[in-house]
C-alpha cells in the first residue's frame, strides 16, 4: 500500500465505508427489481467494523470472511466491478460467476474465501497463518465471523490452534446482534464473545463496532501483537444489521424493538462524517467523495451489465485444476444460448 | 528396487517428498510418535515446524492444512483413522472441495489427507469404516486407495505433487504386504491410472484397496477350475480409470467388484452401474458386487469377519457367472 498521511487515511475509511453502503444500496434495488439472482445478505450498520478491521491490515495480509461478504473485500481495497459483475452472475465476476453474493471473494486483495458455512473460516486463518509462519513472513491472517458462528465448533477449533502455535491470527467477531433472525442473546452463552478468549489464553477485546477508529485501533493492536509472535486475539466488535437475515424476502425475520432506532440513530458512517466535519474536514470534500463512490457504483453496473455470462462449459471449470470433461447428454441438452 | 512393505511405502514417499519440496510439511495427531511407524524420526530429521502435532480436531487441523495449502504451502494431513475424518467434514466438504470451484479458480488447495482404514481387527464400529464412497459423492476431492508397496509410495508421491486436494485411503490388511518398490526418488504412479495385477480371459474382477489381495487369491483358486480371472485395481477411485475397467469387462463378457466399503452407493455400484450402462451389449451374466452389507462392524471377530469380502464369496459368484452352477439372484 501506498503510504498515506493521517488525514488521507481517515479520508480513505470514509471512502470505503460509502462505497460498502452505496454499492449495498445498489444491489438491494435490482435485486429486488430481479436482476441479482439468489440470496442477497446486506451489511449495512457494520461498515466500521469491516472497514476498521480491513484498515489495520497491509494488502498482503490474508483475510476469511463470511457470507455477508459484499463488505469485508470492499473494506480490503477491492474495486467495485468484478463485485458487482459477480452479484449479477456474470463471467467477469470476482469469483466467475460461481460464487454470488454470498462469497464474493478477491484473493487479489488477500482474501482466502468468505465462506456461507458460518465459522468454517476459523480453521482456515489459522491455517494460513501457519503458511505465514512457516514461509517465514510477517503476514497475518484474520477472521471475520458472526455471533451465530461464534457457537460453531470450527471457528474454537480455529483459535484453539492458534493459540496453541501461536499464530499470526486475529478473530474478529461481528456481533451484529442476530443469528439468522434469532437473537445473540438466546443463542450465545455468556455476556460477550470476546470472553471466550481467556479459555485459549488469548486476550479477548470488545470495541464498539460503530466507531471505525476504535475497531481499527483494537485490531492495529492485535496485528502488532500477531507479527510480534504472540499468538491470536479475539476482539468483539458490538455492531448491528439493518436488514433482516437476507433482504427482499418478503418476510420479516426481524421483530426489532426500540433499540432498532437507537443503533440506526448511531449510524457509523454518520457517526465518522460527522466526526470528520468537527476535525475541519470540508463537507464539500466528504460530499466529493460521496459523488464519486456513485459514479464508482454506476460504472461498476454498467460494466457489470455489459459483460457476458458464463459459458456452460465454464461449470466444469475449477472443481479441479484441470477442466472435467462433460457428459455428452447433459451438454447435448444444455441450454448453451443461455 | 527393494522390497518394502506398504507401511515402509508410505514413510519413503513422505521423507522423499519432504526432502524434495519445502512447501511441504506435515501435521496430525501423535505423529512425533506415530502409532504406525509411518513418520518414525521424522521431528528428527525434518524438525518440530514442519513435523506438527496437532491437538485433538480433525475439523480444525484439516481446515487449516486448507489454509496453509491456499497460501502456498503443500501440506499432508495425517488423521490416523478414516472414521476421524467424520469430525472434519464440514472443513472436508465446503472448504477443501469447494473453495477452488466457488471461488471461481483463484484458490488452489495442495495438500494431502491420510487415513488408514483400520478394519477387521475388532475394533468395533467406529474405528473401523471404510468410507471413501461418501467422498466419492463430493466433486473436487481426488481419491487414491491403493492396495500394494508399490502403489501406495508411487500414489502417495504423485498425490504430494498434485495441485488438487487429495484423499489418501491406507487399507490396514496391505500394512504388512511386501511388493519390490523402485528407489527412484521420481518414481510416482499417475493419479487415474488403474492397473491389471492379473491377466485373465474369462471373468473381470475389479477389486478396491484391501479387496484386490482378496481378490487376487480368489482368482488363484478359480485358476485350479479352470475359471480364468482378471484383476484390476483401478488404484484411484477419483478419477476412476473407467477405460481400463471397460476395455477388461469387454473382453471377459463378466463383472465381479469386490469393494470393503458398506455396499450401498459404494465404490462397488458405481463401477458396476458404468459396466452396465458403458458395456451392456458385452456382458454374458449380471454384474455382481461382492462388499460389505449395509451394517455397522461388531467388535466380535466371530460375526466381524464374515462381513468382509472374502475369497469364498468371490469363487462362488464367479462360479455361477461362469455357468459352474445356477445363477441366483442375491
Amino acid at each position: 500500500m501506498t503510504a498515506i498521511g493521517d488525514n488521507d487515511r481517515r479520508l480513505e475509511k470514509y471512502r470505503r465505508m460509502q462505497r460498502i453502503r452505496q454499492f449495498e444500496t445498489k444491489a438491494e434495488t435490482i435485486h429486488a427489481a430481479g436482476e441479482i439472482p439468489g440470496a442477497l445478505h446486506t451489511y449495512a450498520g457494520m461498515e466500521a467494523s469491516g472497514v476498521g478491521a480491513c484498515m489495520a491490515l497491509r494488502d498482503d495480509d490474508y483475510m476469511v470472511g463470511t457470507h455477508r461478504s459484499h463488505g469485508h473485500p470492499i473494506a480490503k481495497g477491492s474495486t467495485l466491478r468484478p463485485l458487482m459483475a459477480e452479484l449479477l452472475g456474470k463471467a467477469t465476476g470476482v469469483c466467475k460467476g460461481k460464487g454470488g453474493s454470498m462469497h464474493l471473494s478477491d484473493f487479489s486483495m488477500g482474501s482466502l474465501g468468505e465462506t456461507s458455512i458460518v465459522g468454517s473460516g476459523g480453521p482456515v486463518a489459522a491455517g494460513a497463518a501457519l503458511g505465514a509462519k512457516l514461509q517465514g513472513l510477517d503476514r497475518v491472517a484474520l477472521c471475520f465471523f458472526g455471533d451465530g458462528a461464534s457457537s460453531e465448533g470450527a471457528i474454537h477449533e480455529g483459535m484453539n490452534l492458534a493459540a496453541v502455535w501461536k499464530l499470526p491470527a486475529i478473530f474478529v467477531c461481528e456481533n451484529n446482534r442476530f443469528g439468522m433472525s434469532t437473537p445473540t442473546s438466546s443463542a450465545v452463552a455468556g455476556a460477550n464473545v470476546a470472553d471466550r478468549a481467556h479459555g485459549y489464553g488469548i486476550p479477548g477485546v470488545i470495541v464498539d463496532g460503530q466507531d471505525v477508529d476504535a475497531v481499527e485501533d483494537a485490531v492495529r493492536e492485535a496485528v502488532d501483537r500477531a507479527r510480534a509472535g504472540k499468538g491470536p486475539t479475539l476482539i468483539e466488535t458490538k455492531t448491528y444489521r439493518y436488514s433482516d437475515h437476507a433482504v427482499n424476502m418478503g418476510r420479516d425475520l426481524t421483530p426489532r424493538g426500540p433499540e432498532h432506532e437507537e443503533w440506526v440513530g448511531r449510524d457509523p458512517i454518520a457517526l465518522y462524517r460527522a466526526r470528520l466535519v468537527s476535525d475541519g474536514v470540508a463537507e464539500a470534500d466528504l460530499a466529493a467523495i460521496e459523488n464519486a463512490i456513485a459514479d464508482e457504483v454506476a460504472d461498476a453496473l454498467s460494466f457489470a451489465r455489459e459483460s457476458a455470462y458464463p459459458t456452460f462449459e465454464e461449470a466444469f471449470d475449477h472443481v479441479f485444476v484441470e477442466r472435467l470433461p462433460i457428459p455428452a447428454d447433459v451438454a447435448a441438452h444444455a441450454n448453451l444460448g443461455a | 528396487m527393494a522390497r518394502i512393505t506398504f507401511l515402509e511405502a508410505i514413510y519413503q514417499a513422505q521423507a522423499e517428498e519432504l526432502e524434495r519440496d519445502p512447501a511441504v510439511f506435515m501435521m496430525g495427531e501423535d505423529i512425533r510418535c506415530n502409532v504406525f511407524g509411518t513418520t518414525t524420526g521424522f521431528v528428527e530429521r525434518f524438525g518440530e515446524e514442519r513435523i506438527r502435532d496437532t491437538p485433538i480436531s480433525e475439523n480444525g487441523f484439516i481446515g487449516a492444512a486448507g489454509g496453509a495449502a491456499m497460501v502456498g504451502m503443500r501440506p499432508i494431513v495425517d488423521a490416523t483413522l478414516s472414521s476421524f475424518l467424520y469430525p472434519a467434514m464440514d472443513q472436508i466438504c465446503s472448504i477443501i472441495a469447494k473453495s477452488r470451484y466457488i471461488y471461481g479458480g483463484q484458490a488452489r488447495l495442495p495438500l494431502v489427507i491420510r487415513s488408514c482404514m483400520f478394519y477387521g481387527n475388532s475394533n468395533a464400529a467406529q474405528h473401523s469404516d471404510r468410507p471413501y464412497p461418501m467422498f466419492m459423492n463430493m466433486p473436487g476431492l481426488k481419491i487414491i486407495a491403493p492396495s500394494d508397496a508399490a502403489d501406495m509410495k508411487g500414489l502417495l508421491k504423485a498425490a504430494i505433487r498434485d495441485d488438487d486436494p487429495v484423499m489418501c485411503f491406507e487399507d490396514g490388511t496391505c500394512w504388512m504386504n511386501k511388493a519390490e518398490v523402485p528407489d527412484d526418488p521420481d518414481f510416482v504412479v499417475p493419479i487415474g491410472k488403474g492397473d491389471i495385477k492379473r491377466e485373465g480371459t474369462d471373468i473381470t474382477v475389479i477389486a478396491i484397496a484391501g479387496g484386490v489381495n482378496v481378490a487376487l487369491k480368489a482368482a488363484k483358486q478359480l485358476q485350479g477350475e479352470g475359471i480364468s480371472v482378471e484383476v484390476i485395481d483401478p488404484r484411484t477411485l477419483v478419477p476412476l480409470d473407467r477405460e481400463l475397467i471397460l476395455k477388461s469387462v469387454r473382453k471377459t463378457g463378466r463383472a465381479i467388484c469386490v469393494d470393503p466399503a458398506n455396499r450401498t452407493c459404494s465404490a462397488a455400484s458405481e463401477i458396476a452401474a458404468t459396466i452396465v450402462e458403458e458395456a451392456f451389449d458385452a456382458l454374458r451374466s449380471p454384474v455382481v458386487r461382492i462388499t460389505t452389507p449395509d451394517t455397522h462392524l461388531p467388535f466380535s471377530p466371530h460375526i466381524e469377519k464374515p462381513l468382509y469380502p472374502s475369497v469364498e464369496r468371490i469363487v462362488d459368484a464367479a462360479r455361477r457367472l461362469v455357468g459352474a452352477v445356477q445363477y441366483q439372484s442375491a
